[in-house]
């Protein structure tokens, strides 16, 4: 049995990053403290006071972890997920029969296999969405991946040439097209 | 108003169905990899299924606010979740069961 070993993906991320994470935060903690707001509703000192922990310390989180505003979701990309989700879901729900039919069967006819699907000129962060929307989608589920191809295991051959083929690669490119 | 009611009841009785398929697959399936794809269900499709049930029923919009929220977040943390444990085990060599081998 092969087992393809893939190098770490090169995500461009430096280690504890400097001014482009600072930006990030100045960005990140407003939003964060509106967003702990709107789910918790109380304004009470005891309430507050766990909010403002928490905002920091999703901030020395994002510090240690070097996220920047750069490497961080474009405007146009955001306004373009709903549409992508929306085929996404689609995407999940056959798949999810499909997987169903096989957990159901008096006798599952599964063939798993692992393969490698390319994943050329994708940047880090949509590489990510690709792979998610792999593992999001049952059947399919990303293992590893580096700079060019994503890890797959997949319950029948039937999911790889699924990805092979390129159908959800051409949405992925389309939500990161016109940057 | 009773249309959402049916189109709501709907989805979380099909949210529920797959749920239960994951688990079953859950114990049915040969080996981790291939019992991850079962629980893949439960994530996706089930959680999925039955937020949306829930967004119908809702009537204050914080409520709708939140699930939808929820939703978004299922949406990221399933899957990095199951990435992560799919290569630990990869990387530990758990071996791939392969068809026609004993189940494990």
């Amino acid at each position: 049995m092969t087992r393809p070993r893939l190098a770490p993906p090169d995500t461009g991320v430096t280690r504890s990053g400097g001014t482009g994470t600072i930006r990030l935060i100045r960005w990140a903690a407003p939003l964060l403290a509106a967003f702990w707001l709107l789910l918790s509703g109380h304004i009470d000192p005891l309430f507050v006071t766990f909010g403002v922990i928490s905002v920091v310390l999703a901030c020395v989180l994002a510090h240690r972890a070097g996220l920047s505003l750069e490497k961080g979701p474009t405007l146009g990309l955001v306004l373009r997920l709903p549409r992508y989700l929306l085929w996404l879901v689609k995407e999940v729900l056959v798949s999810a029969v499909t997987v169903t039919r096989q957990v159901w069967s008096p006798r599952p006819n599964l063939d798993p296999v692992v393969a490698c699907t390319p994943s050329r000129g994708l940047s880090p962060l949509t590489q990510v969405v690709y792979a998610n929307s792999i593992t999001l989608t049952p059947g399919t589920l990303s293992l590893d991946l580096d700079d060019e191809h994503i890890e797959v295991h997949a319950l029948d051959s039937a999911g790889v040439e699924d990805l092979g083929d390129g159908r959800v690669l051409r949405q992925v490119h389309r939500l990161e097209a016109r940057r | 108003m009773i249309l959402l009611e049916i189109l709501s009841a709907v989805l979380l009785a099909a949210g529920t169905l797959f749920i239960v398929s994951g688990a079953v697959g859950l114990l049915r399936f040969p080996d981790f990899y291939t019992r991850i794809h079962a629980t893949g269900i439960t994530d996706s499709a089930g959680a999925g299924l039955i937020l949306l049930g829930l967004l119908l029923r809702t009537t204050t919009w914080e409520a709708g606010v939140r699930l939808l929220i929820i939703l978004l977040f299922l949406v990221v943390t399933g899957p990095t979740a199951t990435h992560l444990l799919a290569h630990a085990a990869r990387r530990d060599g758990v071996p791939v069961w392969r068809k026609g081998h004993p189940r494990r």
